[in-house]
């Protein structure tokens, strides 16, 4: 499966991350199902409400946040499709910590961001048994 | 029969229902019988009988951890809604040199 970003909504989401260094960033992604692709449409910031003293390794969203945007969602005629956050110096890979509480069948973005610089983006998928994030290829779209 | 909101990732265990009927008389009776009917669903609701620590249930607006858990009564009426929390985090970037 591929997953297509427009260049500028990579932009947004490498300047969110850099903006919210030495912690983690994250928000929403929005988007639809074409053939075996996954297109991302939109990004919608959301705070982090770790813990204060945390946030420099966790990023946690209020489950207020996720009813909100999965309303506005179907709202939009689009698809909760999943969530980025960053990584800040520490590699674009999930954790033990992010394949617990990961869900299958959702998209997580991950950014490194070293030395207040984001450098990689990957993406990842759960698999159904939980065991395992598997990479996704990401296209990087001229267009948004 | 109450109605739980399932959550767009899950959708994929439900034939792509976003919300199910089901019996019960609790939280935790209406989501044995949601998980009874898609089973594929049970792992990732609960990690033995206990519900994962990221998934909550809400009535309404209000979150069962406040009012009585999976023992939480319902009425026929009641819409329920599962979400997840969602939370992320990375490796300490120095227990990992080899990243480079």
């Amino acid at each position: 499966m591929t997953v297509r970003l427009g260049k500028l909504l990579r932009g947004r989401i490498f300047e969110q991350m850099e903006d919210t260094y030495p912690n983690e960033g994250g928000g929403f992604l929005l988007g639809e199902l074409e053939g075996n692709s996954t297109v991302i449409r939109d990004i919608i910031q959301v705070d982090n409400v770790f813990e204060e003293e945390e946030q420099y390794h966790r990023y946690a969203m209020t489950p207020q946040d996720w009813m909100r945007l999965e309303d506005e969602a179907d709202d939009r005629g689009l698809i909760l499709v999943g969530y980025y956050h960053s990584h800040p110096d520490s590699p674009a890979v999930p954790s033990e910590y992010d394949r617990e509480h990961a869900l299958p069948n959702f998209l997580y973005i991950i950014t490194s961001v070293e030395m207040g610089q984001a450098n990689d983006m990957r993406v990842w998928k759960l698999r159904a048994d939980r065991s395992v994030f598997d990479r996704e290829e990401l296209e990087v779209l001229e267009i948004d | 029969m109450a109605s739980i909101r399932i959550p767009t990732p899950l959708r994929a265990y439900t034939g792509g229902a976003s919300n199910i009927d089901v019996s019960g008389g609790t939280v935790g009776e209406a989501l044995m019988n949601l998980v009874e009917a898609h089973p594929d669903l049970r792992v990732h609701l609960f990690n033995d009988d206990e519900l994962r620590s990221f998934v909550n249930i809400f009535i309404d607006d209000e979150d069962i951890r406040f009012m009585q858990g999976l023992d939480t009564e319902i009425a026929a009426s009641d819409s329920l809604r599962i979400i997840p929390s969602i939370a992320g985090g990375g490796i300490i970037a120095w227990r990992l040199p080899e990243w480079k």
